[in-house]
């Protein structure tokens, strides 16, 4: 049988259509799992005869009640938002001389150093935490949130260094030289003129600072052992499990107030952050 | 002004990989101060132990099928995505969330959905009479199956990542080479095959590049689901150091452990600097 044009536009239509339910589907339903199950009252979540898909009685905010009254998870939002902020702001003392001066090195030179520092970000936890529990140890560091505020600049640095690289390198190198014509010295002119017109780029590092801190699992893991001292990332799922019992209508709703609005965030930065990955197999 | 950046990045990378080098050669114990070099000793007992040749093969199964599922899966995603549509910002924004959220916290979800009582996966299954009541599957309690689990909940983690990427490539194909081909006859699957995958395979070195790192030096989705088990049975190489050098307070083991994850590291990060070097000269 022959499709028509038409017939063969409607199909690719229905197709298209189809794909990208499938995957929101997929990829979305455990945060409406999360949400659907935050609201849920005990008895309804563990009635096996009950439909799951729905509230089979009047929705609670008790889970939520518990979560904030009762547990520590305020304490570890608050230690989470501290360690980023503190971890930005090294990462940011740190990151922008560094990649103001390989965007100004001429040569084969900036080049290379810049694929080294970046290649630094991908040498993973799992290989340093062994060696680095010690180091934390041997700083008086152990247990304490300041194990990851030291720590975690040794990846957020090279990554904003490479990122901010690219955006240094986009500002004309004349507009500069003119400031300094006009009297400015070159730290005058990295401060009154490069910064300013690198704002973007210096938020986007922000942003994405901070990600990686919340998303960071393994070294808060490993250094921290007491739950009042723990992020939210390891807070949650393991020192919000009392013995065995998973209080799941309390978990559920860390996690979702734990993802969301990080995701709305970072969304808003999402291609800058590509392009940091992609640089030069994307032309 | 590169120097601070450099000596910090030195003194938590660099410093730390030598001493792993060190203690991996050496004897160290928490709480002793003593080291001494005892040459292979530690790879010998590691190479002896049956759980670490198990977690070994685990951490291969784990990186190789869930690169081939984010790399197919994120694909016909980004084919899906690339054309302008209405709500297109709002389906990329749900589709990003399984990247953004914490990886933690998104396998504690999965862990809910998968729970050996109250999974609705589960209850799904007994409804369409799939699978009996009293005999149903246990997502994260047999071995096969917890392998399963925990490689799928990866992918679902890692494929918005692959997605973005690919999609990067996808929108940055110039349209008219296609479309030329199109005009001299050429079908869908001829455009697609023989001229717009070749034109994104360096795109898709760096998907599966950085795939591979953030799969296989990885241990958040396995450490929350399953914490290797049941039986060693979903142990992976980063999981096994953490268990043998930090829990188990083996420093020197988990060290020789960890070294394992380092030839693999090396041949990707040799393979992005190669293919860095050729984007160069193009």
């Amino acid at each position: 049988m022959r499709i028509g044009r038409r017939g063969r536009a409607a199909l690719s239509r229905v197709v298209h259509v189809g794909v990208l339910a499938t995957f929101s589907v997929l990829l979305a339903f455990p945060f409406y799992w999360m949400l659907i199950t935050t609201f849920k009252r005990t008895p309804d979540l563990y009635d096996l005869k009950n439909n799951p898909f729905i509230f089979n009685q009047p929705p609670t905010l008790e889970h939520l009640r518990l979560l904030f009254n009762e547990t520590l998870f305020l304490r570890w939002f608050w230690n989470t938002t501290f360690a980023g902020a503190a971890v930005v702001v090294i990462t940011l003392l740190f990151a922008v001389p560094a990649a103001y001066a390989l965007a100004r090195l001429t040569g084969d030179w900036g080049e290379k150093l810049g694929i080294g520092i970046f290649l630094t970000y991908l040498v993973p936890p799992t290989l340093l935490f062994i060696p680095l529990s010690r180091v934390v140890a041997l700083l008086g560091l152990q247990d304490s949130l300041w194990s990851i505020i030291v720590v975690y600049p040794s990846f957020t640095i090279p990554f904003s260094t490479w990122l901010l690289q690219g955006f240094f390198k986009a500002i004309p190198r004349e507009l500069e030289d003119a400031a300094m014509v006009d009297g400015l010295t070159r730290f005058q002119t990295f401060l009154k003129l490069v910064i300013p017109i690198s704002v973007s780029g210096i938020l986007t590092v922000v942003i994405f600072t901070f990600t990686l801190v919340t998303q960071e699992f393994v070294y808060a893991l490993t250094f921290i052992s007491s739950a009042s001292n723990q992020t939210v990332g390891v807070g949650v799922p393991i020192y919000l499990v009392r013995g065995d019992v998973y209080y799941w209508g309390s978990l559920m709703a860390a996690c979702l107030i734990a993802s969301l609005p990080i995701a709305v965030v970072y969304n808003l930065f999402l291609d800058r952050f590509i392009a940091g990955f992609t640089v030069g197999a994307v032309k | 002004m590169l120097l601070p950046a450099i000596l910090y990045i030195a003194a938590l990378v660099g410093v730390p990989l030598v001493l792993a080098l060190l203690y991996s050669v050496g004897d160290v114990k928490v709480g002793s101060v003593g080291y001494r070099f005892v040459g292979l000793d530690n790879f010998r007992s590691v190479l002896e132990n049956p759980g670490f040749k198990r977690a070994l093969l685990n951490s291969f199964v784990f990186t190789i099928a869930s690169q081939i599922l984010s790399l197919i899966g994120g694909n016909i995603l980004a084919l899906a995505l690339k054309d302008a549509f209405p709500g297109r910002r709002f389906v990329r924004y749900l589709v990003l969330l399984p990247w953004v959220a914490p990886v933690s916290i998104g396998s504690m979800g999965w862990k809910w959905i998968l729970d050996s009582l109250y999974s609705v996966i589960n209850w799904v299954l007994v409804r369409l009479h799939l699978v009996k009541p009293l005999d149903v599957p246990m997502w994260l309690g047999e071995p096969v199956l917890a392998m399963i689990s925990v490689i799928l909940v990866h992918v679902w983690h890692t494929l918005p990542f692959t997605t973005v990427i690919l999609l990067a490539g996808w929108t940055s194909i110039p349209k008219d080479i296609p479309e030329a081909a199109q005009v001299d006859g050429a079908g869908y699957f001829r455009r697609l095959f023989e001229i717009e995958i070749p034109m994104m395979l360096p795109i898709i070195n760096v998907a599966v590049l950085f795939g591979i790192i953030f799969t296989f030096t990885d241990m958040t989705v396995i450490y929350i689901l399953t914490r290797g088990g049941p039986y060693d049975t979903t142990q992976v190489l980063p999981s096994l150091a953490f268990f043998t050098g930090i829990l188990g307070s083996d420093l020197a083991e988990g060290a020789a452990i960890s070294m394992f994850l380092l030839p693999l590291l090396a041949i990707v990060a040799w393979l992005m600097l190669r293919s860095a070097r050729r984007a160069e000269v193009t």
